[in-house]
């Protein structure tokens, strides 16, 4: 921790909001994990040491809980933090949209990243939309520093008007580093101390309307705090009656950019910290003093819709992309239009590069596998996590949101039953997204007697995000020991009979097991099958050391037939071009032998290492 | 000092290593830097590729035909992120053939060391060999020594100074 006594580090946004929540005084700070907020906890649990007040953090079953979980430590007076990506604002979105109306006492932060692009999320959301739609100010950064100094005046904002309030980085700021200047942690001294108000903490619709009255009015008030109004940065008149209007990080990438092409200080440009609410005498003060406008924001069209200005260009009359980052290319060709500039020369077409797929060893590739082999014809809804990667094998054919698949399973089953045969329905889920949402889903499917296989993909890790703890390990966040909860009994108490578990690295047992349950859902007296595939994530160092390794090898009479490259797809094999033989990477190979049993002339061996 | 530079390879390469030690490079002689990283689903041996930018930047993203430096450690990354690059950049390429740019097996050099994941620092290494960073070979090590963990830290500092000697 010797680290935190230098001024200026070098910190990743998710990073330094981490260190804005420690300076900031929070004591509870609950998350669930997902790429581009997950780092964010870690660097709390990371610098918990720093913190002057007791700390409590955890990673929670999912964002709903981590979201409530914060809230009433905040009706304790205490500063509080839940931490999701955009997505997860929706599974937190119940709680979320009451606090605005019930609010808050100490300070209630949520940090909701964005994934524009995306980069790793099922969707493009806003959550700035989001806040407007729940009456919530929201702040936009446009640097990892800025993001630590809102997060800051996010908590005052929060204790002032006692509301809850959101900081929203996007991707681009979470997984950015800048050096960043820290301070020591504020020495707050408060101790928890709920003052029982059942108009507001209990607040039956008859007391409702007032607080629905009082939120308004706090957010006018809001919405003129000086400290958050959008900064001007004057131009010298060269472009008289025209400004620029932008927000996050798109922000950056046109002060960049006007540097680049010698424009710097000669357009009026304002950097829009607190999208909502939005001042209206900011978006009048626009509306007078110029006959154009370009609004740059990140991902729809917030600050645009505010202003209603009607020189405004943006997302709304399509002279901003409407979906996709706002890259600094991007941004190029939307100024150049604007101002009249020449085009930047055309872009080279976008080429994708190498696809992401399992690692060398992993043992979901090898469930998949014997799922797709068993059940060549079968239905295969999955879910969010490494194992979406299956889609590679032909193995996942659906992919929606955090713990749809078992719904999703159930739905194909009873549609399919209304017309007689039932194709097999193989749903994977992993084990932190089965505490996540799997649970009420399993329970749905049983007593709505769906006959399908669900396989839970046991890595004992949330492997996607970087491998936080899962309920059944028993570490809590901050690596202490706790209650151990076991997928097997809580599977058991949902009602389903058939349970088995097995390592999917034994493939004769694996598929013979998926055989016998895909009998058990065919048979009178049968119903859903549960099979938990059972094998350490391979990220973990501790599961490779703990295994057995082999040099696996390429015998002369590899017939050339590509199966364990296309259809196993492990990405140490390849077709050498030279012998049209398969080919083992050296490099990347782990010597797991899951590749062995997939050769059809047994050409793929192993050699002691 | 204005610098712009990406490092590229694919998931499982140390490319963010490798960016954090050049950007501590920028931060330990007190000059602005940001970067961005690829983290997520493509680091599941996807394609990935960081930017760094040293000096007075308010983006970490690199506009087409601004880099001056490229680093990679994946060849067929070339044709995907050369677009990035200056027309009079350098890049720098891990790679066992002949071709465009400064060549290097670092693999292979990593490989005799002990693990394939070094050729990144390898790679550093004879880039700041060709002076094509604005960083100094002192600075790389104390950067390395700062980031890397401490039973690595030796085998790190053999990796770069391969690279540093190499042709």
């Amino acid at each position: 921790m010797n680290k935190m006594n230098k001024e200026i580090q070098l910190l990743m946004g998710n990073e330094a909001i981490g260190q804005g929540l420690i300076e900031a005084g929070c004591q509870v700070a609950a998350a669930y994990p997902g790429t581009p907020s997950t780092e964010i906890l870690q660097a709390v649990i990371d610098r918990r040491d720093a913190a002057v007040e007791p700390l409590h953090v955890e990673w929670s079953v999912n964002e709903k809980i981590a979201f409530e979980v914060a809230l009433a430590a905040s009706y304790t007076g205490k500063r509080a933090a839940a931490v999701m990506k955009q997505v997860g604002l929706n599974v937190a979105a119940d709680p979320f949209m009451r606090t605005a109306y019930l609010g808050v006492k100490g300070g209630l932060l949520a940090v909701v990243a964005d994934d524009p692009g995306p980069h790793s999320s099922q969707n493009e959301q806003d959550t700035r939309l989001f806040c407007m739609q729940a009456r919530v100010p929201v702040l936009d950064p446009a640097s990892p520093a800025e993001a630590k100094e809102l997060v800051a005046a996010a908590f005052a904002l929060s204790e002032k008007y006692q509301v809850v309030t959101v900081l929203r980085p996007t991707t681009r700021i979470c997984h950015s580093r800048q050096n960043v200047p820290t301070a020591a942690p504020l020495e707050l001294r408060r101790t928890a101390n709920f003052e029982k108000d059942p108009t507001r903490w209990a607040a039956t619709p008859a007391f409702l309307p007032a607080l629905h009255r009082k939120l308004n009015a706090n957010l006018e008030q809001i919405a003129c705090e000086a400290a958050l109004q959008p900064r001007l940065f004057a131009g010298d008149g060269s472009y008289p009656r025209l400004a620029l209007v932008a927000s996050g990080i798109v922000y950056g990438h046109l002060l960049d950019l006007l540097d680049e092409l010698g424009l710097a200080g000669k357009i009026d440009l304002y950097q829009v910290i607190m999208p909502y609410p939005l001042n209206p005498r900011f978006a009048e003060k626009l509306k007078s003093d110029y006959d154009r406008l370009l609004v740059l924001e990140e991902t729809y069209p917030v600050i645009e819709l505010l202003l209603a200005h009607p020189g405004a260009r943006g997302k709304q009359n399509g002279a901003v992309p409407r979906e996709g980052e706002l890259t600094p290319d991007v941004v190029h060709q939307v100024l150049a239009d604007f101002l009249g500039l020449p085009q930047p020369a055309a872009a080279a077409a976008e080429r994708r590069g190498q696809r992401p797929s399992l690692c060398p060893g992993c043992p979901h590739r090898a469930a998949f596998y014997s799922i797709k082999q068993c059940f060549p014809q079968g239905i295969f809804p999955s879910d969010i996590g490494c194992y979406t990667l299956g889609m590679n094998l032909g193995a996942v054919n659906t992919v929606h949101c955090m713990g749809a698949c078992i719904s999703q399973g159930a739905g194909f089953y009873q549609a399919y039953r209304q017309d007689g045969e039932v194709p097999t329905i193989v749903v994977t889920i992993g084990d932190s997204t089965f505490f996540h949402a799997g649970i009420p889903a399993l329970i749905n499917a049983v007593i709505q007697k769906a006959r399908i296989i669900v396989v839970i993909l046991d890595n004992a890790t949330t492997a996607m995000t970087g491998g936080q703890p899962v309920p059944h390990l028993g570490i809590a966040a901050d690596g202490s020991p706790t209650r151990a909860i076991a997928i097997e009994p809580l599977v058991r108490a949902c009602g389903v009979d058939f349970l088995e578990v097995c390592d999917p690295y034994d493939k004769p047992a694996f598929d013979a097991l998926l055989r016998k349950a895909d009998r058990h859902s065919r048979q009178p007296d049968g119903g859903l099958a549960v099979i938990i595939s059972r094998h350490g994530c391979i990220m973990d160092r501790r599961v490779r050391d703990s295994q057995e390794s082999f040099q696996v090898s390429v015998a002369a009479h590899c017939s050339g037939c590509k199966i364990c490259v296309a259809a196993f797809e492990c990405p140490a094999l390849s077709i050498d071009p030279a012998t049209g033989k398969a080919l083992v990477d050296r490099d990347r190979c782990i010597g797991c032998g899951t590749c062995i049993p997939v050769c059809p002339v047994t050409a793929l061996g192993k050699e002691a290492k | 000092m204005k610098q712009q530079i990406i490092v590229s390879g694919i998931g499982g390469q140390g490319v963010l290593f490798l960016t954090r030690v050049i950007a501590q490079a920028a931060v330990a002689r007190g000059l602005p830097v940001l970067t961005s990283e690829t983290h997520g689903m493509a680091q599941r041996g996807g394609t990935v590729l960081s930017t760094i930018k040293v000096g007075p930047f308010a983006s970490p993203l690199i506009r087409a035909g601004q880099a001056d430096v490229g680093l990679l450690l994946w060849e067929n990354n070339l044709p995907v992120h050369q677009p990035l690059l200056k027309g009079n950049g350098t890049v720098l390429i891990n790679a066992e053939n002949q071709g465009e740019g400064i060549r290097i097996d670092a693999s292979k050099i990593a490989r005799q060391l002990g693990n394939a994941v070094l050729a990144n620092l390898v790679l550093l290494g004879l880039a700041v060999r060709q002076k094509s960073l604005f960083c100094s070979a002192q600075e790389c090590e104390a950067a390395i020594r700062e980031l890397a963990p401490s039973k690595f830290v030796e085998q790190n500092i053999e990796a770069f100074r391969k690279g540093l000697s190499a042709k």
